[in-house]
């Protein structure tokens, strides 16, 4: 027992590593508040381009999709990293993740907010456009905002899985909270450091969990 | 006869091999009231959606008060503030306000600001006696006051022409009369207007003219008592005594 406490849970070296792990802590979150943005930003693009009926459009956009969805987001990430400098790009660790959630995480959230674009009846756009709304404000003032509220606990649950899918950083030597935990692990022989990253992914994602549960259950109960 | 604020043409539409409009005439003059009836499926709607252009004619050509709406040159959205439209599904937007659905093209479109908008639109909800309801959502309002606040959204764009497809079908027959009462208002503001519905009733008292439509053409057109009394062709006279067993 006592041993598991000096090898897990060891104040003197928790004290030493905390600046080391919030340090990491801060740069998750910097990494987070690029990458969601990103995501979403690539997946508008993408919903938005579905609304193209043309298939000079359509079949390149589902290949997209496709591929990025099967791709396995650590190894694009590994396969950015590591082969870019050979096409004479060197972009470093974080440019080099945020490309690679972009691409992947782009898919996902495309596919969601095509989701909610979809679940909009299309008497709202003829609603609009006869009042003279162009396409794209008919898309910006009537659709899209409903088209989100529908899909909401979908885009916080992917949210959620982008937040987590940021410790792939750690692999590109991207110092966010678990390759800094690695660090202090490293350097002190213990892994103490490694349960307090996992106690503050828990802090800082519990939050969302909850908040995303009272969603989905008010969505059910307004379905009813 | 006062000048033609629609002046449609030969109008033809085809869905794939359906063809839906065969060769349709449609003139409707300043401050008239055309009620359109016929079977389902005989292209009512589809003549009304043609008129602002929701539907792309496959032949044909549309006047709008001067504008040539087929022309590729001409401003599709700029002419549709003209072309007011109101639909079966009333078709609000759910996440905004009475007031916020009112003003959207106001600021948007005519690009007045907030504060001009807000007060036009006020005017406008006051017009369909909603004046005290323009805080709420479509959510919170009968079907009655909703088809009201989608009037409302038309005319507070000072349209020059309205189409109504079906106003009061989607409605419980004890709300009917509120939506009637507002389009007959409009009416003797000198509105003019385009309604396809199954009010018989408000077409007998407020409609200048009663055009029967089957199979994608008019088959006659007349003043309601005319039509109704004494048709000329037995489609018209089926298609009356079928809706008036109803
Ligand atoms: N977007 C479309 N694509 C294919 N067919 C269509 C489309 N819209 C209408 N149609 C067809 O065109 C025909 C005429 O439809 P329309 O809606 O104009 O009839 P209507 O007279 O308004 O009927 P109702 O009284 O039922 O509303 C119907 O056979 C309908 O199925
Ligand atoms: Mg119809």
């Amino acid at each position: 027992m006592e041993a598991l406490i000096q090898s897990f849970f060891n104040a003197e070296i928790a004290a030493a590593a905390l600046p080391i792990v919030l340090d990491g802590l801060l740069n998750t979150i910097l990494l987070s508040l690029l990458v969601v943005p990103l995501g979403l930003l690539g997946g508008l693009i993408l919903a938005l381009l579905a609304n193209v009926r043309h298939p000079l459009v359509r079949w390149p956009l589902m290949a997209w999709v496709d591929f990025f969805r099967a791709f396995p987001p650590l190894v694009l990430l590994v396969l950015l990293f590591a082969g870019l400098p050979f096409a004479g790009l060197e972009l470093g660790g974080f440019a080099c993740v945020a490309i690679a959630f972009f691409l992947n995480t782009g898919a996902y959230y495309g596919e969601i907010l095509r989701a909610g674009i979809d679940s909009v009846p299309v008497g709202q756009v003829e609603a609009a456009r006869s009042t003279g709304l162009s396409g794209l404000q008919a898309m910006t003032y009537v659709v899209l905002p409903q088209a989100v509220r529908n899909v909401l606990p979908d885009l916080m649950s992917n949210t959620l899985e982008v937040v987590k899918l940021t410790s792939l950083g750690s692999v590109v030597a991207v110092p966010e909270l678990l390759f800094q935990a690695r660090q202090a692990q490293s350097v002190t022989y213990n892994p103490t450091p490694i349960v307090m990253a996992a106690v503050v992914y828990f802090l800082i994602l519990w939050p969302l969990v909850r908040l995303l549960s009272r969603l989905e259950n008010r969505a059910l109960a307004a379905r009813r | 006869m006062a000048a033609a604020i629609v002046e449609a043409r030969g109008l033809h539409k085809h869905f794939g091999a359906l063809h839906v409009l065969k060769g349709v005439d449609l003139d409707v003059a300043e401050r008239e009231l055309v009620f359109v009836i016929g079977p389902s499926g005989s292209g009512k709607s589809t003549l009304l959606r043609c008129l602002n252009r929701l539907e792309e004619p496959s032949a044909g050509s549309i006047m709008v008060d001067g504008i040539n709406l087929l022309d590729p040159r001409t401003d599709i959205n700029h002419a549709r503030q003209r072309i007011g439209m109101v639909f079966q599904s009333f078709n609000l937007y759910p996440h905004m306000t009475a007031l916020g659905n009112v003003t959207l093209a106001l600021r948007k479109v005519a690009g007045k600001s907030r504060g001009e908008a807000d007060a036009i639109g006020r005017q406008a909800l006051e017009r369909v006696g909603l004046g005290d309801r323009a805080g709420h959502t479509p959510g919170q309002l009968s079907g009655g006051q909703q088809q009201r606040v989608a009037i409302a959204r038309s005319i507070a764009l000072e349209p020059r022409v309205m189409l109504f497809d079906e106003p009061t079908s989607a409605l419980d027959p004890e709300l009917v009369g509120s939506v009637l009462g507002v389009m007959r208002d409009l009416r003797d503001s000198g509105m003019t207007m385009v309604v396809v519905s199954h009010e018989m009733g408000f077409a007998r008292n407020a409609a200048d003219r009663v055009l029967f439509m089957d199979e994608g053409v008019v088959v006659e057109q007349g003043p309601p008592a005319a039509i109704f009394e004494n048709p000329s062709h037995d489609r018209t006279r089926a298609f009356i005594s079928q809706i008036q067993r109803h």
